[in-house]
């Protein structure tokens, strides 16, 4: 069937201002993810999926301008003892990375395995992005596959005593990056991934995540606090058996983001918790767009995303569980929940549950509201500020999401970071 | 200390007059109960004190020394040293119980010009306090009367007093939900606070609280007015004989 014509247009357009990347063994997988945007198109206003959230500024031919967002405080996890991976405006940056040798881990540039006719990676490349791609299309993700100029292949082989910290260090205000990162995760593996950092003034970002059976991977990134950044990213998770997959994202502002999670729970007993923590002043908007799908016995997914806004901010959930036939005893649970610190700002949930086997246990929430007056008041009579009273009930409706960071230290420091925000504004 | 003067409140949302013209005054040192059938505005009259939303003020006054109470927001009015024990304490989930009282010990001593008290300090003090109040140490760390019981929940309302050192204790049916050994702990709570600079207003509905905290005065509320003072023995005729008789007396 042909396309609309405006999307069609739109489509050419911002084609036109790609290249696509010298591709070596991925080739075949960029080529396969371009024929599928021509298919798809790009999303546009009209798509469903897109439907509380303005695709345009995403899928235009060229990024708006961003400033550069000068931090005055550190990084997030400077502190920790790390393997940093920098990209400067999507650019992989030697000199500021340290060496991508360690133990349990190796790690190859996207650059590094393009030149190649044969790498592991080659197997995973768009693979879990086209799985995807079904029963919902996500062009930007094919589009990311199809033109990623940068990116890492991690193969955690073993249990690296240190987190890769792949940082994002956004330098240009015209940069416009399309990063593409693929993560194997072996048989009784056990690895911890974090982002960090403010990656480009359009970023486009995708991430295959393959983990084998009783394989760990703990994910957690921290998006902001470069205000006008555009963002869409998509992670791509398939699990084996009894392996575990937990991901946290904090968003401090931004103007746009998009952040999608597709998990698959292939293998039986496998556990998926994806969680986030967003807060938004003025004009942000903020998308979480989860999709997970149960296709083994006895699995749990976890679904925590908590978000507060204000002064006119939007929070978007869209999130869904699907219990494909067989896969009984499954545990899904979805909770979504905004607080509203004032009347000018909006939450638009979706959440979804669709069942095809009848031994499961699935329960879903979402919740829009204000800060409780009783307990305000509560803590007020005690000689609590009411600015005070509100950041420390404001922190406590955040902590459920947060609570799902197994590492304490990394916890910690989200934490302090959504007090510093909070006290910035109050 | 606590100084009430023909105090009228009506609810906001409402055009009903809840308290009709209140007169109480409450010493340093000692202890004035309130009684009274449902519905007589006792609850709402520690409401107004401790600056709840909802309520207006349209004639009287109330000063804590002096101090126009009033005028103050509920944080202010606690900084001057009115507490109020709830009789519904509220619970907040995310919120741990030691944080809490740091946060509303420090924010007190901060607006009162005075030093913040050391995580050490503060530490010993609240382990102490606890202790005799027998709230353990994971009660401490719960978030704030999260999934606590009746009687844990009026105890970590003492245990918040204890911390405090408020000048005017206000206490809303702290009775209620407890049982005889809980009402026993919480009563010595209080007792081991009674003190010659500070006053207390216990709100009850039965005398049997009032067999362990011993009051100096018992007022008798109803229909938004105090209709009888007297000593301990008024508690007393209330538990036998109900309120028919003392009201059918003042009307």
């Amino acid at each position: 069937m042909a396309l609309p014509e405006v999307k069609q247009s739109a489509t050419e357009a911002r084609l036109s201002a790609l290249t696509m990347p010298d591709a070596g063994c991925t080739r075949a997988a960029r080529e396969d993810a371009l024929a599928r945007v021509l298919e798809t198109g790009l999303p546009g206003r009209r798509d469903e999926y897109w439907k509380y959230t303005q695709p345009d500024t995403l899928v235009s031919p060229d990024a708006i301008p961003a400033a550069v967002f000068s931090d005055d405080e550190p990084l997030m996890f400077s502190e920790l003892d790390r393997l940093s991976i920098v990209f400067v405006d999507g650019v992989f940056n030697a000199e500021e990375s340290d060496d991508l040798t360690m133990e349990g881990v190796t790690i190859d540039r996207l650059e590094d395995i393009c030149c190649k006719d044969i790498h592991w990676a080659k197997d995973l490349y768009g693979v879990l992005e086209t799985r995807g791609q079904s029963p919902v299309q996500r062009p930007l993700a094919a589009l990311n596959t199809a033109f990623a100029s940068d990116g890492v292949a991690i193969h955690v082989t073993g249990k690296p005593t240190k987190p890769i910290n792949l940082i994002y260090r956004h330098a240009s205000p015209t940069s416009d990056a399309i990063l593409h990162h693929v993560v194997r995760v072996e048989s009784g593996a056990e690895a911890t991934i974090l982002e960090t950092g403010p990656a480009a003034s359009r970023f486009n970002k995708c991430t295959e995540i393959d983990i084998a059976d009783k394989g760990t991977l703990h994910h957690v990134r921290a998006q902001g606090r470069d205000h006008e950044r555009r963002a869409a990213t998509h992670m791509f998770t398939r699990l084996g058996t009894e392996s575990v997959y937990k991901s946290f994202t904090l968003t401090v502002n931004g103007v746009l983001t998009r952040n999608e999670q597709i998990v698959e729970l292939t293998g039986d007993d496998a556990v998926a918790h994806v969680a986030g923590a967003c807060v938004g002043d003025g004009d942000f908007h903020h998308d979480d767009t989860v999709f997970v799908t149960h296709d083994a016995v006895n699995c749990e997914s976890r679904q925590v995303f908590k978000k507060v806004l204000r002064n006119g901010a939007t929070g978007v959930f869209q999130g869904k569980i699907l219990v494909k036939q067989g896969a009984q005893k499954t545990d899904g649970y979805q909770i979504s929940q905004s607080l509203l610190l004032d009347d000018d700002s909006q939450f638009l949930a979706k959440p979804e549950l669709e069942i095809y086997a009848d031994d499961v246990a699935c329960s879903h929430g979402s919740t829009s509201g204000a800060i409780d007056e009783t307990a305000l008041f509560y803590l007020r009579s005690r000689g609590v500020p009411t600015k005070d009273a509100t950041n420390m009930l404001t922190l406590a409706f955040l902590a459920e999401a947060v609570d799902e960071i197994e590492d304490s230290a990394l916890a910690e420091e989200i934490v302090s970071r959504l007090e510093g925000w909070l006290a910035r504004r109050s | 200390m606590l100084e009430i003067k023909n105090l009228h409140v009506q609810l906001e949302e409402e055009d009903k007059q809840i308290l009709k013209g209140v007169d109480l005054t409450v010493e340093a040192g000692k202890v004035h109960a309130i009684m009274g059938p449902n519905g007589s505005g006792k609850s709402t009259l520690s409401y107004v004190l401790s600056g709840r939303d909802g309520y207006d003020v349209t004639e009287g006054s109330a000063t804590l020394n002096g101090e126009d109470l009033l005028e103050m927001e509920p944080e202010e009015r606690a900084a001057a040293g009115i507490f109020l024990a709830f009789q519904y304490p509220v619970e907040i989930p995310g919120v741990g119980n030691m944080t809490f009282l740091r946060t509303a010990v420090n924010a007190q001593r901060k607006a009162r010009g005075e030093e913040e008290l050391s995580a050490a300090d503060f530490l010993k003090e609240v382990r102490a306090k606890a202790k005799t109040l027998k709230i353990d140490a994971d009660m401490l760390k719960r978030p704030v009367n999260v999934g606590f019981s009746g009687g844990e929940k009026k105890r970590n309302e003492i245990l918040q007093m204890a911390m405090l050192e408020p000048k005017m204790c206000i206490m809303d049916e702290t009775d209620s939900g407890l049982d005889v050994d809980a009402m026993k702990l919480v009563a010595e709570g209080v007792n081991a606070l009674r003190d010659e600079g500070r006053g207390f207003l216990v709100i009850t509905h039965y005398q049997r609280l009032l067999d362990h905290i011993k009051p100096d005065v018992v007022h008798i509320m109803a229909d938004g007015r105090i209709v009888k003072t007297g000593g301990p023995e008024l508690a007393l005729e209330v538990e036998n004989n109900g309120y028919a008789d003392i009201l059918a007396e003042v009307n």
